[in-house]
């Protein structure tokens, strides 16, 4: 690569006048090809998106603190949105609209904000600035891909409006058959849950579409000089989850479509014989459940990690720049996420180990998924290896990176008890579970998101965030998560089983409802904060301080490009020199970040055995 | 300093976790019972195993964390310290790790190898009642009492189907006390899961399948029994019990239920003995939720 001419400076600058035509309103801003502007359409939905999944989950609280109480404010206006059924119940929760609401809830969240926010909002928006290249390789694919979610959203709604909301599906985000292969097991199991089933499919070809382009972009379409040990880790975050989603992706789709037909055209892939459902004729297939839950696992369990890995690229970008050190153990990091991916592969059985399948098994599982810690815990230790002996400055992307790593702890930490299949006899689904998953995808990966939207929205709007609504927000959202989720594990422990409309029947637990009151309020918090966020996203888009290119002083490509980029991204060509991390290094000595273009002439550096040998690592060598 | 409340912050909320948890099984925020089995203890102790570890790694990494941040702010030199990470320390923290989690899988495999696998159960395990989970009720066959199985034929045998002399209840599973028994779970409609938070017993119910599983309870006692896979809009209220007698209260409670499914409406109840204790007792417990 040191053949290359140094082009930074030499008059490139009007390689790419001649594109600077007008393309009109809904080219330029509906139907647009520029991935700049789908990753900003993708986040502005999933924002949108992030505020229906929370109302639903404010609906589950509801009802667990004051079980059967009439919703206020939305009994008032029930009248309007409900139907017939809800306002016969006077605005009140029934069994079928609770097990609707955690069921939409998750499916909103997983299919419509957080694999979409990642993948499709920074994903779009980061790749190709990160990489140096001036879009996708695809960029009509690209296009497609964010316009295949909205026939997702559209099904989805379906969901709600076919039946009402009484009648819509709440056979968990897990549709475990026989519960939803067969029409008459549940009141929401009829026409909306085939809605559910094609409003997936939408999301995976949308996936699809998006992790093709990725995974092509990032190898074909580097700047001369990056390497793929050069690529910052949220590229190399993005490259291997795009594969995750492949690989993994095919087999929910594949499975899916046999729900639908096993559903809609009386094929029988999930549903034993002799069953008799609700009343219902007998049935008389050769199925088996167990098979659905295996390939929905498949997917599922990657996917969990296709809903962290970029996290974790962005978080260890965005920390680097604000500690202004190096990333402690650049390979490293980059292995541990090779090896999460490859390990998540083989781990889906440990969220199976009470489902009756064979107790060999459980063992196996059990082993893989303790192992799948081991990378995790590298991952976490590097981070606190990049604060250490940084020059830390605490402003809101840092709170948010600081909290990614600290709830990703937790996170990971109360996986292990799972992990361990005879502990696990005892905490499978109980609220020890959605203690953990929610550490694991609220605490680590919407920390991130949230930290990644302060750091990168100076590079998609030319302006920057407020600090102090963005403080503001983070201290509300830490607070009323950690209220919200920490109790959790506990109600875990005292055997609080999830799903559940109304625990207090049982009288093991009539005693846990104030506490289930706390948490409530606590999760009303955090949800009126995310307001905060929403308002500042939006003000901060027209009358936020103007900034110019750099205003991180960070090193990574983006930061090269103006910000706003225009269309082709950047005005003069990059060429990189070296890999992203190289903050205060001591080849320059007016600034303590050397961005990747920075062509300098390395001054004469003592190469003897004395140096660290970690000095070199992994960076200038390939 | 005003510099240093971020770091703080960060340090401050595992303490408040920290504490909520010492002071948890205070309020009730814990087991809802202590392990009233001998798997159960094993099960405990092993969580509680795991607990340490846990603890001693959150402690650990958030020490470290709020050092790192706490000197990070105080940070005086000109610039950051520009190092790309350390070698040793990345091969020590991947081999500590992994030999740590390494020991807790295999330490875990013999409870698990016992609660589940078939070859493994206790030997003198005797077959209880056979377990039909519905929707949203947990429907209870007992073999007619003094019945004996001598192979796994006779078993199946008796699986296939009703036969004469069956007992049958609903949400009300009795087992003898001190005795490891076997259960056999099976589900008429969709997945249930069977699960005793006392017992540390969960199992899932899956439709065509039928799931041996075997516990013994090492105290009397009114056990909670719980739905805990998602079966339909009344998940929550599938709400049965498992009684823990002693053997002869067990047997007891076996011939009069034999009696009560038997009486043709002709013979006088007054005429059995049993049968005058019975009604009393089915009254007292019987759970009409």
């Amino acid at each position: 690569m040191s053949t290359l001419d140094p082009t930074v400076g030499l008059g490139h600058a009007d390689a790419h006048d001649h594109e600077h035509h007008d393309i009109g309103f809904v080219k330029k801003y509906v139907f647009s090809t520029d991935h700049k502007m789908i990753g900003m359409q993708f986040l502005f939905t999933t924002l949108f998106m992030l505020l229906v999944g929370g109302s639903l989950a404010l609906g589950v609280r509801f009802q667990l603190a004051w079980p059967w109480r009439a919703m206020p404010v939305v009994s008032q206006i029930s009248q309007v949105l409900g139907g017939p059924d809800f306002v016969a119940e006077g605005g009140q929760i029934s069994p079928e609209f609770y097990t609707m609401l955690f069921t939409m809830h998750a499916s909103v969240m997983i299919f419509l904000v957080i694999i979409p926010i990642l993948a499709g909002a920074f994903g779009n928006f980061l790749i190709p600035l990160m990489v140096g290249a001036d879009d996708m390789a695809f960029p009509v694919l690209n296009m497609l891909s964010y316009w295949f979610m909205w026939p997702a959203i559209f099904c989805f709604f379906m969901v709600f409006a076919h039946n009402g909301l009484n009648g819509a599906t709440g056979n968990g985000w897990t549709i475990y058959p026989v519960l939803s292969a067969i029409q008459e097991s549940a009141p929401g199991s009829g026409a909306p849950q085939t809605w559910w089933l094609i409003g997936l499919t939408f999301v995976g070809v949308s996936s699809m579409m998006g992790s093709v382009n990725y995974m092509t972009t990032i190898i074909n379409m580097r700047a001369p000089g990056m390497t793929l040990f050069r690529m910052p880790l949220t590229i190399w975050a993005m490259f291997i989850t795009a594969i995750l989603q492949a690989f993994a992706l095919p087999v929910l789709t594949a499975a899916g479509f046999m729900l639908v037909a096993e559903r809609v055209l009386g094929f029988n892939f999930f549903v034993p014989g002799g069953l008799l459902v609700n009343g219902s004729e007998a049935t008389v297939g050769g199925g088996q459940p167990l098979l659905w839950q295996h390939l929905f696992w498949f997917y599922s369990h990657p996917a969990v990690y296709i809903m962290l890995l970029p996290a974790m690229g962005m978080v260890s970008d965005m920390l680097a720049a604000m500690v202004r050190k190096p990333i402690f153990g650049y390979k490293p990091m980059v292995y541990s996420m090779a090896a999460i991916a490859g390990l998540g592969f083989i781990v889906w059985g440990h969220h199976m180990f009470t489902s009756g399948m064979n107790p060999a098994l459980g063992m196996t599982f059990m082993i893989s998924t303790m192992m799948i810690a081991l990378p995790s815990a590298v991952k976490v230790f590097n981070w606190i290896g990049t604060i250490w002996g940084g020059k830390v400055q605490f402003n809101t992307v840092t709170l948010h990176c600081v909290a990614f790593v600290s709830m990703f702890i937790v996170g990971g930490l109360s996986g292990i008890f799972m992990a361990a299949v005879p502990v696990d006899i005892y905490f499978h689904d109980t609220y020890f579970i959605v203690a953990h998953f929610h550490y694991v995808l609220f605490g680590a990966t919407l920390f991130g998101c949230f930290g990644a939207i302060q750091f990168w929205f100076p590079k998609m709007f030319g302006r920057s965030m407020n600090e102090t609504a963005g403080k503001t927000h983070f201290i509300l959202t830490f607070i009323g998560f950690n209220g919200t989720f920490f109790p959790m594990h506990l109600l875990g422990i005292a055997g609080f089983p999830r799903r559940y409309a109304d625990p207090y029947i049982h009288p093991y637990m009539e005693h846990l409802m104030p506490m289930n009151q706390f948490i409530t309020i606590c999760a009303f918090v955090m949800g009126l904060a995310q307001f905060i966020l929403i308002g500042n996203f939006l003000i901060s888009i027209y009358c936020g301080p103007k900034v110019g290119r750099n205003p991180w002083l960070a090193n990574g490509l983006e930061w090269f490009a103006p910000s706003p980029p225009g269309h082709g991204n950047f005005d003069v060509l990059p060429v990189v020199y070296r890999g992203p991390y190289e903050y205060s290094s001591p080849d320059v000595d007016d600034r303590d970040y050397l961005m990747q273009t920075d062509n300098i002439r390395r001054p004469e550096r003592d190469t003897g055995p004395a140096r660290e040998p970690a000095d070199v690592d992994g960076q200038n060598n390939s | 300093m005003g510099n240093k409340f971020w770091p703080i912050f960060f340090i401050f909320w595992p303490v408040v976790a920290i504490i909520t948890c010492v002071i948890a099984p205070a309020y009730g925020w814990w087991f809802p019972t202590p392990p009233l089995s001998k798997l159960g203890v094993q099960i405990d102790n092993l969580f509680y195993l795991i607990l340490v570890i846990v603890t001693v790694t959150f402690v650990g990494t958030h020490i470290a964390l709020g050092y790192v941040l706490w000197r990070g702010v105080d940070n005086r030199e000109k610039k950051a310290w520009f190092s790309h990470g350390s070698h040793n320390l990345e091969v020590l923290w991947s081999i500590a790790p992994a030999g740590v989690l390494l020991f807790i899988s295999l330490y875990q495999l013999d409870v698990w190898r016992q609660f589940r696998v078939t070859s493994s159960f206790p030997a003198d395990t005797q077959l209880l009642a056979e377990v039909t989970a519905r929707q949203f009720e947990w429907r209870i066959r007992y073999p007619k009492p003094g019945r004996e199985f001598k192979n796994s034929m006779e078993v199946k045998q008796w699986l296939a189907g009703p036969q004469d002399g069956d007992l049958y209840t609903v949400n009300d599973l009795r087992i003898p006390v001190d005795k490891n028994v076997l259960i056999y779970l099976r589900s008429m409609d969709v997945q249930h899961s069977f699960f005793v938070p006392a017992l540390r017993i969960k199992q899932d119910a899956v439709p065509g399948t039928v799931i041996p599983i075997w516990f013994g309870a090492t105290q009397r006692g009114d056990f909670d029994l719980t739905c805990t896979e998602l079966c339909g809009w009344g998940h929550y209220k599938m709400r049965g019990r498992v009684f823990a007698q002693t053997e002869v209260e067990h047997g007891q409670y076996l011939k009069t239920l034999e009696a009560e499914q038997s009486f043709d409406g002709v013979t006088k109840p007054g005429t059995s003995g049993a049968m005058v204790a019975s009604w009393g007792v089915s009254d007292s417990v019987k759970d009409d939720d």
